[in-house]
């Protein structure tokens, strides 16, 4: 493994059963940078979080982390590995039946043998990390959407992981919060030397926080690089996602009608 | 011809697949005693939440059973001269049979639909997975809480029950179709006796393992298959764990009495 390179891709395939969704993915995220994974729905960037968060099996060599194979861990080693890492979901994933704070102490709670104060005192910092330290009691129905995924974002940062994974960050916030998010990715790559892998279709987000971006397209990599290489790539459907260019041959009225009188016919 | 052989193969082969999910589903469940977090106090949560809450309506259920089986009992067996046994026929009747069987099918509708609702909920808002990737094992913080509690919940739910119905069933028999007292709980004091407790019990704990493993394995499986999570998928897995939880249980039911008897 090249040094600064903390994980891996190599020769990545992947299924839904008999569906192939990857095809022979290849790159490198390099560590102490912010990688940016972007694509149109339906490229497979969900599908590549999934495998490296470990939610998705994958097969032997495919994935390395750290010198170690992904596809090879025992359940142990899963584990340990997850325990090196923070996962901010979509939707934020907080457990309805509990309170802000006891969401965010949740790992605290089973990984350590903190007194309760302490595990207090560390919530209550990582809350005011994000801006939600006078939220402590809200139950999650209480929460707006921005809200919520601030909050998931203090929980994933809660056993201070090497390695943070997010997933759409900005997706249904509001362009203020959504920069306040993209500030705080650059801050703790900046201040704490995280590893940040970020998946998000959200161009703009995307060009502020890379140090390294992989565009993708039905399940391949288009281009990886910089943001200035990907901003100058030769590739045409790499300028039509830059450019927000919609696919000619789909929309159309014309179009639109051939295909309904068509089906209409049948 | 071809294609209905394939498709009742990939049928047989998905059954087959789920029954072994199924039975891995329940050792997972069991390992969890062992792992982290610790369980007790969300485990008596589940039992509030499994047991008092249910008490209400198995209450109502065991009055009106006991009631409906003084009426339908008097009226047998004064056909026979024999309605100074009615405390023994209501008393044996719950005990063995309809208190474990009706409070499993209450605590089934109440509680097991709830548990695969919430734990299908969890599924489709990624928060199981959120738990995988804080390095808690999904069934020792979800599952184990919710087998246990139903362990010591459902034989609880079902003495309250046959307690319940036999006061129903002494209020209309004696209250109001004139009964001797005496004769009824004679007859209930000579009839029922510590094999009949048990089989009562063994039936009520073999049904709570029952609705706890398919009721939450449903819930915990909600659109894995499909690969759709959605409103659609925690419906049809809680439909699915009320259905296959009742018929398990009318089935088992029958075999446990036949081993019994």
């Amino acid at each position: 493994m090249s040094t600064g390179n903390l994980i891996e891709i190599r020769d990545l395939d992947s299924f839904y059963k008999s569906r192939q969704v990857l095809f022979d993915i290849n790159f490198a995220i390099p560590k102490h940078q912010v990688t940016v994974i972007m694509g149109v729905s339906g490229s497979g960037k969900t599908t590549l979080f999934r495998h490296l968060t470990g939610l998705k099996r994958t097969g032997p060599k495919q994935i390395i982390i750290d010198g170690e194979d992904l596809g090879a861990f025992s359940e142990t080693m899963l584990m340990q590995y997850r325990r090196r890492i923070g996962v901010l979901f979509q939707s934020g994933a907080l457990f309805n039946s509990l309170s802000l704070a006891e969401n965010i102490a949740i790992p605290l709670k089973v990984h350590t043998r903190l007194a309760e104060e302490t595990i207090r005192i560390m919530t209550v910092m990582k809350l005011n990390l994000v801006g939600l330290a006078d939220f402590c009691d809200y139950m999650p129905s209480q929460m707006s959407g921005g809200m919520k995924k601030r909050a998931g974002l203090a929980r994933a940062l809660i056993m201070d992981p090497e390695i943070l994974f997010v997933d759409e960050p900005s997706s249904g916030l509001d362009p203020i919060t959504a920069a306040g998010l993209d500030r705080l990715i650059l801050d703790l790559r900046k201040t704490l030397g995280m590893t940040a892998v970020v998946v998000t279709h959200e161009l703009e987000s995307a060009f502020k926080i890379a140090d390294r971006m992989v565009v993708m397209d039905q399940g391949r990599i288009m281009a990886a690089g910089s943001p200035e290489e990907i901003r100058n790539s030769a590739d045409r459907r790499v300028q039509q996602f830059l450019s927000r260019e919609a696919d000619p041959h789909r929309v159309g009225l014309d179009s639109y009608y051939e295909r309904l009188f068509e089906w209409k016919g049948h | 011809m071809v294609n209905l052989i394939e498709s009742l193969g990939a049928y047989v082969l998905r059954q087959v697949f789920s029954a072994g999910r199924l039975g891995l589903f329940f050792a997972f469940a069991i390992r969890g005693i062992f792992l982290p977090p610790r369980k007790f106090w969300p485990t008596v949560k589940q039992i509030e939440f499994i047991g008092t809450k249910s008490l209400v309506v198995i209450g109502f259920t065991a009055a009106f059973t006991g009631m409906v089986l003084a009426l339908q009992g008097y009226h047998t067996l004064t056909k026979f001269g024999s309605e100074g046994w009615l405390g023994s026929a209501i008393g044996l009747s719950l005990i063995r049979e309809l208190g474990p069987v009706l409070s499993a099918l209450m605590v089934t509708g109440r509680a097991g639909s709830a548990m695969a609702a919430e734990i299908g909920i969890m599924r489709i808002e990624e928060q199981i997975d959120a738990l995988e990737c804080m390095a808690i094992d999904p069934f020792s913080y979800l599952i184990t809480p919710r087998f246990f509690a139903s362990i010591v919940a459902l034989p609880l739910l079902t003495a309250f029950n046959d307690v319940i119905g036999i006061m129903g069933g002494y209020m209309i028999g004696v209250g109001l179709l004139g009964v001797s007292g005496g004769a009824f709980w004679d007859g209930l004091t000579s009839s029922v006796d510590w094999s009949d407790l048990y089989m009562g019990f063994v039936k009520s704990a073999c049904f709570s393992v029952i609705i706890a493993c398919v009721c939450t394995y449903k819930g915990f499986y909600a659109g894995v298959d499909e690969g759709h999570f959605g409103p659609e998928q925690v419906g049809r897995a809680t439909t699915d764990a009320v259905v296959i939880s009742s018929i398990a249980v009318l089935i088992s039911d029958y075999v446990i009495t036949s081993i019994m008897l």
